[in-house]
């Protein structure tokens, strides 16, 4: 049995036009000790992803419409909210994109940290805090001892975030959910949080599901990688053979967007590239067609006719595409 | 130390404002039409030029305004605030005994705002269109809306007059005897309709603002980690969310001290509460310029210590502010 399993997710997003399915059908499967990478645009679903799987979907907006989320073969979707609380922070934790604004201000950094390890762990108040700096040690922070006593005002960006991971990797969850962990970090920061996951992930077995629109951080982090757009699944598999062969239109569009340097354009290699066009609109999701057809240079009346099938490849890559097989 | 340091600066500034108003009231006095001297020869029933000269003399009302600036200054330095022509005793004796009944009705009032403000503002902002919600918005627009002396009579006729449950005037009930207890409980009974009737106005900014400051914390970042830690909803809200919210609430109570003090001289006339609010209005009548201008210099001090302690339980409530190292 997998650790994770998500079978036909179908979340919904009430906006004024009405409810729009920003996460449609999707399924997918997290194995212990493994690492997933969700990749695609800004607004294609992964971060509703990610909620939806803490049980944190924004109340009265979002909602769970169907579909299932197994978490060790416990049913997520309809668990009271006091076990998602402890399984929130325990079991399965999350790391988000703005660490500026993701620590409480008014609390020191220890105290944060060692919050989770007494609502969870149920350690007393000088237990908890002196595994807060052992963690803020375990992230490479120096001086952990003196530094737990700090605001996060006091702490630089990519401080915070290693911050936020010791206090995600508290509990030695079984998931560790990284949404754009290095977004807001510069260049050499994200080299370094990239190397502490990794790292930590070898120690702890901890499975990761990252999600990032960084393809450089997917071939370096992630064994598997989900390609989304539009709330739909476009393509899954392993990240090499992803890479090496896409199948669906839309990762070769992501792929041949990172920059490269070599010195010799070829037709292979062109200058830098990007997918024409954008995400189309909340009021498209949930049509039944492929909603990459409007960027799509392959598009044939069949795209615009109906919803693409899964088409399964070798080494489980699977490619929700009608013309899969030609490229 | 920094804490320490920043707070003896503040003090030397406090000083420095101190001595302006000092300046600005005694200036403003002067400059307005009339004086004792005129009171008294009122009250004898009359006098003539050559009484008027005498009795300016004696008080040193001729002397050069700026001599009687300086002669006023010298002497405050010196906790002299003058001596009261109508009371018949010195200023800061007079304003001494009056103190503590203001100081009873603007720091209870100003509590009880504050935390009804804020557990309501709180309350409501969980639920933003909920019947608790709409039920604060209401009480808060018909407390800063109601002017404070008719929310004073309209209860001292329901409550005092109608139910008869606390006493119509005063501090005390003179009549009584007991020990601290049976005094302490009657404070309480005079105080309670006062400090509702103060309380209202300040209740109405709180809880609003509380409410509006709540609800852009719990839409924050943080309050979405505190969530993915498994916290429980009391934690998330209370810990994590009302510290934040409160800082905006704080600096409000701060600002509006001045405010909270001038609205008591309204509540205690209404209820005849014998503070200093009760004092400087018989004194203006009066034309009692020592005493006036010794509650005016009492209340700037009230005010500016006010600020003070403000800036201290900002410094508790948030890291960030003062620059801590």
């Amino acid at each position: 049995m997998a650790l994770l399993e998500v079978e036909n997710l179908r979340i919904e997003l009430t906006t004024r036009d009405g409810t729009a399915p920003v996460i449609d059908d999707l399924s997918f499967t997290l194995e212990a000790e493994e690492t997933l990478s969700f990749v695609g645009e800004s607004g294609c679903g992964k971060s509703m992803t990610a909620l939806a799987l803490m049980g944190l979907l924004p109340e009265g907006i979002g909602r769970v419409a169907g579909g299932h989320i197994r978490f060790n073969g416990e049913e997520l979707t309809t668990a009271t909210p006091a076990r998602l609380r402890e399984i929130r922070g325990n079991d399965i934790s999350m790391i988000f994109q703005e660490p500026m604004t993701s620590l409480n201000p008014v609390f020191t950094v220890g105290e944060q940290i060692a919050e989770v390890l007494r609502a969870h762990q149920g350690l007393s108040r000088s237990a908890a805090w002196d595994q807060a700096v052992e963690l803020l040690d375990a992230v490479r922070i120096p001086n952990p001892k003196g530094r737990a006593g700090d605001y996060p005002f006091q702490m630089s960006g990519g401080q915070r975030q290693r911050a936020m991971i010791a206090i995600a990797l508290a509990c030695q969850p079984k998931i560790l959910i990284a949404d754009e962990p290095t977004t807001a970090l510069d260049v050499t920061v994200q080299a370094q949080i990239f190397d502490l996951l990794r790292d930590l992930r070898r120690q702890t077995g901890t499975s990761i599901i990252m999600i990032t629109h960084d393809m450089g951080a997917v071939a370096e982090m992630a064994e598997r990688m989900i390609v989304m757009y539009a709330g739909r699944q476009a393509e899954i598999g392993p990240v090499e053979q992803i890479i090496d062969h896409a199948r669906h239109p839309y990762t070769q569009g992501l792929i041949s967007c990172v920059p490269h340097i070599q010195a010799v354009l070829t037709d292979d290699r062109p200058d830098l590239v990007e997918v024409p066009g954008i995400v189309p609109s909340l009021r498209e999701f949930g049509k039944d067609q492929c909603l990459f057809a409007s960027r799509c240079a392959h598009v044939t009346q069949t795209c615009l006719d109906a919803r693409p099938p899964q088409k399964a490849f070798s080494a489980g890559q699977i490619a929700d595409c009608w013309h899969a097989e030609a490229f | 130390m920094n804490i320490l340091r920043n707070f003896l600066t503040r003090c030397v500034y406090a000083l420095i404002l101190l001595t302006a108003v000092l300046v600005l009231n005694f200036s403003l006095m002067h400059l307005a039409p009339g004086d004792v001297a005129d009171t008294i020869s009122q009250s004898m029933g009359g006098a003539d030029q050559e009484i008027l000269d005498q009795i300016r003399a004696d008080y040193g009302l001729d002397q050069p305004f700026i001599v009687q600036l300086g002669r006023y200054i010298g002497n405050v330095l010196q906790f002299d605030l003058g001596y009261s022509f109508f009371y018949n005793m010195p200023v800061t004796e007079l304003i001494l005994q009056r103190l503590p009944a203001t100081l009873i009705l603007v720091i209870t009032a100003q509590l009880l705002a504050l935390t009804i403000g804020v557990v309501m503002g709180v309350i409501s902002a969980q639920k933003p269109n909920g019947l608790m919600s709409h039920f604060v918005t209401f009480l808060a627009l018909f407390g800063y809306s109601a002017p404070v002396f008719w929310t004073g009579i309209l209860l001292l006729i329901g409550f005092s007059l109608h139910f008869q449950w606390f006493p119509v005037a005063g501090m005390r009930d003179v009549t009584i005897e007991g020990g601290f207890w049976v005094h302490f409980v009657d404070l309480i009974r005079h105080l309670t309709l006062p400090m509702i009737t103060l309380a209202s106005v300040f209740f109405a900014l709180y809880s609003r603002l509380a409410r509006a400051s709540m609800m852009e914390v719990l839409g924050s970042d943080y309050v979405r980690t505190a969530k993915a830690k498994g916290l429980s909803v009391r934690e998330v809200v209370y810990k994590h969310a009302l510290k934040n919210a409160l800082s905006p609430v704080i600096t409000l109570a701060g600002l509006q001290f001045s405010a909270v003090i001038s609205g008591a001289v309204l509540v205690e006339a209404v209820f005849s509460w014998p503070g200093l609010g009760t004092l400087a209005f018989q004194s203006i009548i009066a034309r009692d310029t020592p005493t006036i201008l010794g509650i005016l210099f009492f209340s700037a001090l009230v005010v500016i210590v006010g600020n003070l302690l403000t800036d201290l339980a900002l410094r508790l409530v948030d890291p960030r502010v003062g620059g801590k190292k």
